[in-house]
């Protein structure tokens, strides 16, 4: 009886399912051993060096604006290091920067202005539809390359200096004794946030009052302002550009290649991210905001209490992806001269003669990067998806 | 989704029946101290911005690289002797808008007439220019034509919906062959993909990466929700890798790097790399976006289709895939925008795209150098246009879907 | 030899393997990276042992003239953007002193000087190209030395001896390496002229300002525009792009000179028929100059008296070039196709060059006082 039911083998399920286990596996296996033994042949035939023991000879090619003091007699990993930095200084001022700009553009389309929230539709509109590399070029070589002459120099007020030379801001720079000032910093920011969530707990637990407020805004100024008497008084010195010669000297200088790639970026990215924001806001219900009013909550009180926590949680996770993107379109860099890990990889590949395994080491990094970051706010957004439900 | 928030919002905004412009404008500029200060200071701002914008259009650019390079722009290389057979690919697209038109109507009708209108325009362009020969005025106006006729004739019962369908599908591989030609063809002579430039390029890589990447994202989908750990282990694998790197990379690995693990006489197209590269990375996104769908078709479908005896083929084919797919078009039409902005990223590997020729034309004369502003808001404008109307074209097929209101 | 090839293949492998084990998990990283990557990493490793057996014979020679055959095009890496040497014409075709070798080789191996694809390259991509062997000639203005014949392929033979030197703007008032302390320099990135520059400054304790682009119109372009003090490069590429700028006489090439710089076209390594055919025809091409040979006269010198050309253009009975697969004709339609050294030379820079003026100085034949000297032809 039984025999006469059985389904047939093809038809049964768990045999079909591992099946089409093994033959998927056979498939990538297969191909990669293809891959794998055409690589071994093209390496034999071409006596390729794989090893990674070019990364501690010196290095030799110069590296245009790097992050950290380089010289052509570092080694290779140094310079791989440099290029890695670079990436990671425009992609965390970027974001920074994008998120700000970001913010205020979704604040203005949403704003009861008419005319502003047209402006800011027109921001967005014009910057998601066309190519970043377009804009790369825009910003690069018909503005920043196009500067007047250091002679002519456009000064903005700070003073702000603009040239082809790069832009020159006023900057506050420690002193010697500054970094007593700021580790003061720090550990203010960090005790406040301790004291903040230690406090507030033990709050909810016992129901006690624990002034988490005032203390943890305490702690956030009485450090720094030891630090400040500890280090003699002016920890820190405003570094002022001037015109000297045919140069401007002191100032915070940033490369016509670092500006243009971080203003293309920051504006692309931002009008992205203002769509975020926007239907973050938007997704807010209703309700919500009747109920804020109905309490006589301010309209500032209401936006920083009732709709920013709740809208975060919309707004996290598409957050994420675009500042990935940010991080991963900062490899354009390539296309204006300003070197960060993609383009020093390349000059690597081609003055070490290692094609595999530096381009396998940049991969790498920005595989490596891209998980961290996704790891670090996934983390976050879990945190925020809970606390608030 | 967002999108579509606005666009219901804004169709409540006009009160039933508005008071007047006045109390408009005091509600909507000047309403508190705060929002007037913004308006004025957004008025100032926005009215120097756009006169001068406006100056500099008419009086201080200069537009020739733009005016002198049409063709150039257009296909790049591409022999000109050889140009008819683009022609004959774009009267095949003609005929089937026509087709289309008075079969589906709707956007396709928005579609072919402002297609129609802008060659009908190209064509009766009262300048005389060395690209603008009498046979190309007379092509360009026979585009439009094509159109009407071919909507005329779609009204007669011989071309089914079903034809049409048909003819949308053999019209990718029959404009490649017609551009491409065949090996040792009198008439249709091999043109070498090197020869391919300027919107060509990026429409063959646009399009060709869009039709390619779908399936294979879909099925990575798939993959990576399947409940078999080896096929999710490897689509995973393969998407968190590929979403991992920037494009450029992959680009990279396709056009240098690959070389060293294939046979050492196997020798791939560079164009073709380049696509395969875009595929690649655009799967692995869409893959994402599809599986974003999956994840919202509740269970109860899945199940209630089992209980119909539906096989597990079945239940994805027709249950699960339609609905999720259907979720995510906003998404999908987000990711094809997006991809065919990246596709300039090609230029850098040498493939001479749009923005290639663009970039050519700039370095190829000092004197054009200077007008690189204009070349580049030309391009610009040429992708702001294609990628805006995809999107219009989204919100539109998302009202049509009756997506979130289901 | 062969296994230290696998076992760094294997250790790659698992690189990826763990990077790729990485990737998927959002949280839970640590456990699966271990255990998943050991066993692939064994079964590559036994993948090398497998395949070691059969390799030897598989890695035959011949291999890159054998494709080229096959194929019926010769694939160059070259420039697109330095007149002179490898540039564009307004229809878009390759002109320059760089793509004429390649053709001339197209014309002596496939018997067609067009049949010939040019793959547009940038200086920082010269060397992936040759390791990977993507393309199988490259004639891009390529400084030989020691090092990157070691690493990067097999370097044919010095077609045009250069240096490096500088470009300033005449009112700069920059006249020595001194005078650029400070300078902000313009340099294309994955050259000689890139270290060259680094090492010298250094030497001389100045310090400059790296601007560094992958495309050689940037360079200029950027230079041009006086984001850049100072442009450097080999002097024949400074003297090519100076014609192109916006006002020539408004810049100045440095009489200084930095280094030695000798042009060689490059083939991947691991085919030594296809580096000797390559090389044969350059020899053809100088020697064609030094014995009167020419593009017009070529027919005709395949009855000469002189022996020599009589073997040089395959019309004695000694020629010896049939074991490269080479017919007899080859090297004569080498010269029929683009001319000899002296004509390639004159027709992009000579007196009435298509493109710029250069004195020929050390790109004389060694007989008339220069370096450019080939093999005897017997």
């Amino acid at each position: 009886m039984s025999k006469v039911k059985q389904i047939p083998f093809y038809r049964d399920e768990r045999y079909l399912s591992a099946a089409a286990q093994v033959v998927s596996g056979l498939l990538v296996v297969a191909l990669l051993w293809w891959l794998g033994v055409n690589f071994v042949r093209a390496a034999e035939a071409r006596n390729l060096s794989l090893s990674f023991g070019f990364l501690d000879r010196p290095a030799g090619f110069p590296i245009s604006d790097p992050a950290i003091p380089y010289t052509t007699n570092d080694s290779f990993g140094y310079a791989f290091l440099v290029g890695v930095l670079n990436t990671l200084r425009v992609a965390v001022a970027g974001v920074v920067a994008a998120t700000v700009l970001g913010t205020m553009v979704a604040l203005a389309r949403l704003s009861s202005n008419w005319l502003l929230s047209k402006i800011a539709l027109a921001f967005i509109e014009f910057h998601r539809n066309i190519p970043l590399l377009v804009l790369l070029f825009i910003w690069y070589f018909t503005v920043f390359r196009e500067l007047p002459a250091v002679g002519e120099s456009i000064v903005l007020p700070g003073p702000i200096y603009l040239n082809q030379r790069g832009v020159y801001f006023t900057w506050p720079r420690l002193i010697e004794t500054g970094w007593v000032f700021a580790a003061g910093l720090v550990l203010g920011i960090l005790a406040s946030i301790a004291l903040w969530n230690i406090l507030r707990a033990r709050r909810e637990l016992t129901g006690k009052k624990t002034y988490f407020v005032e203390v943890s805004i305490a702690a956030l100024f009485v450090f720094p302002l030891v630090g400040w008497i500890l280090s003699g008084g002016e920890p820190f010195r405003f570094d002022v550009p001037s015109l000297q010669g045919f140069n401007i000297r002191g100032g915070l200088r940033l490369t016509p290649e670092f500006a243009g790639l971080f203003v293309a970026l920051v504006t692309y990215t931002a009008a992205f991210i203002a769509e975020v924001v926007r239907s973050g806001i938007q997704a807010v219900d209703r309700g919500q905001l009747e109920a804020a009013r109905a309490l006589g909550l301010s309209g500032f009180h209401m936006m920083s209490f009732v709709v920013f926590p709740q809208a975060l949680r919309v707004i996290i996770p598409p957050m994420i992806s675009q500042y990935l993107n940010l991080t991963k379109n900062t490899s354009l860099a390539l296309a204006i001269g300003y070197q960060e890990l993609f383009s020093v990889g390349k000059i690597a590949i081609n003055q070490a003669g290692r094609a595999v395994p530096v381009f396998l080491m940049v991969m790498a990094v920005y595989l490596m990067i891209s998980l961290i970051t996704a790891l670090v706010l996934n983390l976050y957004n879990r945190r925020i998806q809970f606390v608030t439900r | 989704m967002a999108e579509t928030l606005t666009q219901q919002q804004d169709s409540y905004l006009p009160p039933p029946a508005p008071p007047g412009a006045i109390k408009w404008i005091r509600d909507n500029l000047f309403k508190g101290w705060l929002n007037t200060l913004l308006t004025l200071i957004s008025a100032v701002g926005l009215y120097f911005a756009i006169s001068r914008s406006l100056i500099w259009f008419f009086a201080q650019a200069d537009w020739t690289p733009i005016i002198n390079f049409p063709i150039l722009f257009s296909v790049g290389q591409y022999p000109r002797e050889e140009l008819w057979r683009i022609g004959g690919v774009l009267s095949a697209l003609a005929l089937l808008l026509g087709f289309s038109w008075s079969h589906w109507g709707g956007l396709l009708r928005g579609v072919s007439l402002y297609a129609g209108a802008m060659f009908l325009v190209l064509g009766a362009l009262p300048v005389s220019h060395p690209a603008l020969t009498p046979s190309m005025r007379v092509f360009l106006i026979s585009l439009p034509a094509t159109i009407l006729l071919a909507f005329w004739i779609g009204r007669w019962r011989f071309v089914s919906k079903r034809m049409v369908m048909a003819l949308w599908l053999v019209y990718p591989f029959f404009s490649l062959l017609l551009i491409r030609g065949l090996a040792g063809s009198a008439v249709l002579e091999l043109v070498s993909t090197t020869l391919w430039g300027g919107l060509l390029v990026t429409f063959v890589l646009s399009i060709g990466g869009i039709v390619i990447c779908f399936p294979i994202g879909v099925a990575l989908a798939l993959g990576r929700r399947s409940k078999l750990p080896v096929v999710s282990a490897i689509s995973t694998f393969f998407i968190e890798t590929i979403r991992g790197v920037p494009l450029i990379t992959l680009l990279f690995l396709f056009s240098v790097v690959l070389a060293l693990f294939l046979p050492p006489d196997a020798r791939l197209d560079r164009l073709l790399r380049a696509l395969i590269a875009m595929t690649i990375f655009s799967a692995a996104y869409m893959a994402e976006n599809v599986r974003g769908g999956l994840q919202a078709i509740p269970p109860g479908q899945e199940e209630a289709a089992k209980a119909l005896g539906m096989n597990g083929v079945q239940i994805t084919a027709l249950i699960v895939l339609p609905q999720a797919l259907r979720i995510v078009i906003p998404t999908i039409v987000g990711q094809f925008i997006t991809l065919f902005k990246d596709t300039t990223l090609v230029y850098i590997v040498g493939v001479n795209d749009f923005l290639g020729i663009g970039r050519s034309i700039v370095n190829s004369n000092p004197a054009y150098l200077q007008a690189q502003l204009e070349v580049y808001l030309f391009i610009a404008a040429i992708y702001w246009i294609f990628s805006y109307l995809m999107s219009l074209a989204s919100r539109r097929l998302e009202t049509s879907l009756g997506v979130g209101k289901r | 030899m062969s296994k230290k090839h696998y076992f760094s293949f294997a250790t790659l492998v698992l690189f990826s393997l763990i990077l790729a084990a990485c990737a998927p998990a959002g949280g839970a990283t640590e456990a699966p990276a271990d255990t998943g990557a050991e066993p692939p990493a064994a079964t590559s490793a036994d993948t090398g042992a497998d395949t070691g057996e059969v390799a030897p014979q598989v890695a035959a020679q011949g291999e890159i003239l054998q494709r080229v055959l096959d194929r019926g095009t010769l694939v160059c890496g070259v420039h697109t953007e330095l007149p002179g040497f490898g540039y564009l014409d307004e229809a878009g075709n390759n002109l320059g002193f760089d793509i004429d070798l390649c053709r001339a080789v197209a014309a002596a191996v496939l018997g067609d000087p067009t049949a010939t694809e040019f793959v547009p390259i940038t200086a920082a991509d010269r060397g992936p190209v040759l390791q990977t062997a993507e393309v199988d000639l490259v004639p891009r203005n390529m400084t030989w030395t020691a090092k990157r014949d070691a690493e990067w392929g097999n370097f044919t033979i010095v077609m045009f001896y250069d240096g490096q030197g500088f470009m300033v703007r005449a009112d700069s008032g920059i006249q020595s390496l001194e005078d650029m302390n400070g300078a902000a320099i313009c340099v294309t990135s994955g050259t000689t002229t890139e270290s060259n520059l680094a090492n010298v400054f250094a030497d001389a304790g100045l310090e400059y300002e790296a601007v560094i682009f992958e495309e050689t119109g940037v360079v200029y372009s950027t230079y041009d525009e006086g984001r850049c003090d100072v442009a450097t490069s080999d002097k024949s590429q400074l003297a090519a792009v100076r014609t192109g700028l916006a006002n020539p006489d408004d810049h100045v090439i440095l009489d200084v000179t930095i280094s030695k710089e000798p042009l060689t076209p490059a083939v991947p390594h691991g085919d030594d028929t296809w580096f000797d055919t390559v090389k044969i025809v350059m020899y053809a091409l100088i020697n064609a100059e030094e014995l009167g040979v020419t593009q017009a006269n070529v027919e005709e010198m395949k009855s000469s008296e002189n022996g020599a050309i009589r073997t040089l253009l395959g019309a004695g009975d000694d020629w010896g070039y049939t074991q490269l697969g080479l017919d007899a004709d080859a090297l004569a339609r080498a010269i029929a196709a683009v001319g000899n050294y002296g004509e390639i030379y004159n027709r992009y820079m000579g007196p009435d060059g298509l493109s710029f003026t250069l004195p020929r100085a050390l790109n004389e034949l060694w007989s008339n006082g220069g370096l450019i000297y080939a093999p005897p032809v017997r």
